[in-house]
């Protein structure tokens, strides 16, 4: 109830402006505009990366050039001039910053201005946070203290240059470069990202946090996170996501491959809230992620919880594949479309061991004059004995003008294996809606509210920190849609 | 890219070998609807995986097999081979109504249409189309491509390209069939591969009724490539119980698409037992173009050895207040392939539309497979839409329940899944039919191979 006054409360203070809309002038260095494979030369050079890194991205970029552009999701794009991207863009520093107090100013106040405030997030929260500012890693805090009980938390070129065992091991394990045309991209011109290892049986002290942020104009933005946890390990993972409002459409194709070992958990929490476009569909970012997540081992878990409200079109199936006996794969998404936002997102489930087990749940909501779209595949395989799959995606409808589409593929090559899938579409029922006015709740509110109570099992997934801003984005998305 | 699996060559050569001579050849109207289809045909050529509509079945036991043209040896086919004269399905209507197809050729001498209600038409397409062609300018292929149907259907493109006959049924303003019309399609009984393209119009005019059952089968074991395509255009308040049994032979590629228009408080009630034949897909198309209207596609498939079953519908919610109910159920045993594929859609501004849609498999064996996909696509917010899938085996407690009282365990098991399977034909509306269903489903049942438990049985 709280939450939801004050989720109204933010909408009106608001007014029609997206929040993040603001961008820092900082001296950007880019490479030049365009893709060939000299960049790709350039980035792997700039970061002074090993030949089979180069060799990796070279044979990637040959290979994107061959692909054509997927079609099949229900979104719909002018195509995209992949020639009008810069692949690179850093803010000029002088020397890398050897800790947070050498970290420009200007770039600390703009993380403050996004709500993480990194040093204070240092002091109070205890939350470490790797914060990608366009191409380059500025900060990652508590690395100190995390080194101590032997988590590795670092920006992804870092690992390259420190970690190239790990890296090269896992990089592109669960995800190859061949996977996708936006995933092979990314395999070619990736500028950086986050890297956890946790080593065998830590359950790691703190939960970590990327915060990435698109600035520069015209720019793409390309991050790779990997995520290992070793046996019997235990980490919780965050992300969010903002970029400045322009006109122009920005591109955003990143990769995410989890790896979980014997007996570990990987919970992974996104809150992305990408700049939408304006209301005429005008500008935002074109959203297009790959996420994987590999249960290699035996009662490993990975568990992906999102809440997608932000870019002019999303494009992203965060997935499991449950490999090692009795593993768990978990999706709780709530996805809001406003306004002309596309959003084609979902989960897929491959279960290939014994006695794994997933569970979907979907949460769309569908305003103004956006289209959004659930697709999600669930495969059992023929060694997947006693495997159990349950879905249930609903969509709620605001307005009249919105779609709202579900789509699950469900395979299945074991009978032993069970799978139940419900999926309902509608709008905000009458008599709920006629119950809270009848009791003195605004109509704004109302709505707030049920749809705060449609989406609550996923918020419910969500770490304490993210629920409270992520309940605040449920109301400030659907602002104007209602009434 | 898209590797082309099946020449469309020979299908095209034969269209234009024998377009001259085809029925109807003299009219322009219909040259043109066959041209283009032809045309049609050949730009989008045989359907692969990479076609979403046909990702899961994919037609490569067709491959190197050369069908020839079904012709018109239906109309001379002898029936000696066949072992008992096509005996009624429903043997207690008296004087039975039917029309029998033979090889997809019209067989007055095997059909019974006397004492057909006045104002109601039941003719050879062939034979129409050479008599008085015009009065199906409005409807062939109309009813098929009303209000721009989107997917791509190459197999209806070739049936309009290459059909030679089939069956017209016109039901004027109110009349109404006091009885069910029995509709026999046996395949060709040569021994080379055919292929043949029999097309079936139903229009029912306003406040028509009419019960079709219509029934699949045949002899023999040379392969045959059915192409069917029928097409339904219901008028206001009309209504028509649409039963249909696929019972072809193992030799068959069956594949059937069935168009649908429904106008105002117009229903359609069908049901589809699906059970023969190699490769089958059954496509349905229903578009509601009308207030009110109401549309039940239920249906079951029963699928063993190597079979590969498809059932695919759509079913589009073109105006408000329309209501659409789907309940498919099936059983797959041996190595057989299920798939089911269903959407709803509802278009703008179709607002109140009710849209129902329930998907059930049961695995019955280590290596059947079942692939499935509800999917819904809505386009206006007042609408109440579900959809529901679910997979799995026989309940172990319900066994164990059964056994416990003395059951056998076969008998158990198949007690388990008639219940299951009966859910779905007591959607049928038409009571009188479902005994019929029963009895098939029971047979089914009758003759499954030995039932020991797999192991992944036993470790629940």
């Amino acid at each position: 109830m709280a939450a939801s006054v004050e989720t109204v409360e933010q909408v009106q203070s608001l007014g029609e402006r997206y929040k993040y809309g603001w961008s820092t002038d900082l001296e950007m260095e880019t490479a030049p505009k365009g893709l060939n494979e000299d960049i790709i030369r350039f980035i792997s050079a700039k970061k002074d990366e090993p030949e089979w890194m180069l060799e990796w991205r070279l044979k990637a970029y040959a290979h994107w050039q061959t692909m054509p552009e997927p079609k099949w999701a229900k979104v719909e794009h002018p195509p995209i001039d992949y020639q009008d991207v810069y692949y690179y863009a850093a803010p000029k520093l002088a020397e890398k910053p050897k800790s947070l107090d050498e970290v420009d100013p200007k770039l600390l106040e703009t993380y403050e201005k996004l709500g993480i405030p990194l040093k204070e997030q240092e002091m109070l929260a205890g939350v470490a946070v790797d914060a990608v500012f366009d191409s380059v890693s500025v900060a990652t805090t508590f690395k100190k203290k995390l080194s101590e009980v032997g988590v590795i938390f670092c920006s992804i070129s870092e690992a390259i240059q420190d970690h190239p065992e790990l890296v090269r091991k896992y990089l592109g394990s669960v995800v190859p470069y061949a996977d996708n045309k936006h995933a092979c991209l990314n395999t070619a011109v990736f500028t950086d990202g986050s890297f956890v290892y946790i080593p065998p049986g830590v359950r790691c002290p703190m939960e970590l946090s990327t915060y990435f942020r698109i600035n520069a104009e015209n720019t793409g933005q390309f991050e790779r996170t990997l995520i290992i946890a070793d046996k019997g390990s235990y980490v919780s993972y965050l992300e969010g996501c903002t970029a400045p409002q322009r006109d122009e459409n920005q591109l955003h194709a990143a990769v995410v491959e989890l790896i979980a070992l014997d007996d570990a958990e990987i919970k992974y929490s996104t809150v992305q809230n990408w700049y939408p476009g304006d209301e005429d569909g005008k500008g935002g970012i074109y959203n297009f992620v790959t996420k994987r997540g590999l249960c290699k081992g035996t009662n490993s878990k990975i568990s992906w919880t999102q809440v997608e409200t932000g870019s002019a079109i999303t494009w992203k199936y965060p997935s499991c594949v449950l490999q090692g006996d009795n593993s768990v794969g978990e999706f709780y998404s709530i996805a809001i479309t406003n306004n002309l936002q596309q959003a084609d997102t979902g989960t897929k489930m491959i279960h290939l061991g014994k006695n794994t087990s997933s569970r979907i749940i979907s949460k769309g909501i569908s305003a103004g004059r956006s289209a959004q779209t659930y697709r999600g595949l669930v495969r059992m395989g023929g060694k997947a004995e006693q495997a159990r799959n349950y879905t249930q995606c609903d969509s709620l409808l605001i307005g009249e003008t919105c779609a709202a589409h579900t789509v699950p593929y469900i395979e299945s090559k074991n009978r032993s294996a069970r799978i139940e899938h419900e999926a309902t579409t509608s709008r905000i029922s009458e008599d709920q809606l006629f119950y809270c006015r009848q009791r003195g709740i605004g109509q704004e509110e109302a709505v707030a509210l049920v749809v705060n109570g449609f989406c609550r099992e996923v918020l419910q997934q969500l770490p304490m920190e993210f629920a409270v801003e992520a309940q605040k984005l449920v109301g400030i998305s659907l602002e104007g849609s209602v009434g | 890219m898209a590797q082309e699996i099946l020449s469309t060559d020979p299908y095209l050569a034969r269209f234009n070998a024998a377009k001259a001579g085809l029925p109807g050849a003299g009219q322009s109207w219909l040259s043109e609807l066959r041209e283009q289809a032809a045309a049609r045909f050949r730009d989008l050529g045989f359907p692969t995986q990479r076609h979403e509509s046909w990702k899961y079945t994919p037609l490569k036991a067709m491959k190197g097999v050369s069908f020839a043209p079904a012709g018109g040896t239906g109309q001379s086919a002898s029936l000696d081979r066949v072992p008992s004269l096509l005996a009624p399905l429903l043997p207690e209507s008296q004087p039975p109504l039917r029309a029998t197809l033979v090889g997809g050729a019209f067989r007055p001498d095997l059909s019974s249409l006397d004492g057909l209600p006045a104002g109601a038409k039941v003719e050879a397409l062939g034979a129409l189309l050479e008599r008085d062609p015009g009065v199906l300018e409005s409807w062939l292929g109309r009813i098929a491509a009303e209000g721009g149907d989107r997917g791509d259907q190459p197999l209806l493109a070739l049936n309009t390209a290459l059909f030679d006959d089939g069956l017209v049924i016109r039901l004027g303003r109110n009349v109404v069939l006091d009885r069910p019309l029995e509709l026999t399609l046996l395949g060709p009984l040569g021994d080379e591969a055919t292929q043949l393209h029999p097309r079936i119009l139903i229009v029912l005019e306003e406040g028509a009724q009419a019960t079709l059952l219509e029934h699949h089968f045949g002899y023999g074991d040379a392969p045959v490539f059915h192409n069917g395509v029928s097409e339904i255009a219901l008028g206001a308040n009309a209504r028509l119980t649409h039963v249909k049994l696929q019972s072809a032979p193992a030799s068959t590629f069956h594949f059937a698409t069935t168009h649908v228009t429904q106008d105002r408080d117009s229903v359609y009630d069908s049901f589809t037992l699906n059970h023969g034949a190699a490769l089958s897909r059954l496509e349905t198309r229903v578009k509601l173009l009308g207030e009110g209207a109401d549309c039940h596609l239920n249906g079951a498939y029963l699928l063993r050895d190597r079979q590969h079953g498809d059932i695919t519908t759509a079913i589009d919610h073109r105006v408000p207040h329309c209501t659409s109910k789907e309940v498919v159920k099936g059983a797959l045993d041996d190595r057989a392939r299920g798939v089911f594929q269903g959407l709803i859609r509802v278009a703008p501004d179709a607002q109140k539309s009710d849209g129902r849609m329930l998907n059930k498999t049961l695995l019955l064996s280590d290596k059947a497979e079942i692939d499935t996909k509800p999917e819904l696509e809505i386009f206006a917010d007042d609408v109440q839409c579900a959809h529901g899938a679910t997979a799995g085996e026989i309940d172990h407690h319900a066994l164990f329940y059964l056994r416990s009282r003395g059951l056998p365990e076969a008998r158990a098991r198949s007690l388990m899944v008639e219940a299951f399977l009966t859910e779905t034909v007591e959607e049928l509306r038409a009571e009188a039919l479902r005994p019929l269903l029963l009895e098939r489903i029971r047979d089914w049942l009758g003759t499954r191979h030995d039932d020991t438990p797999g192991k992944g049985e036993q470790a629940a």
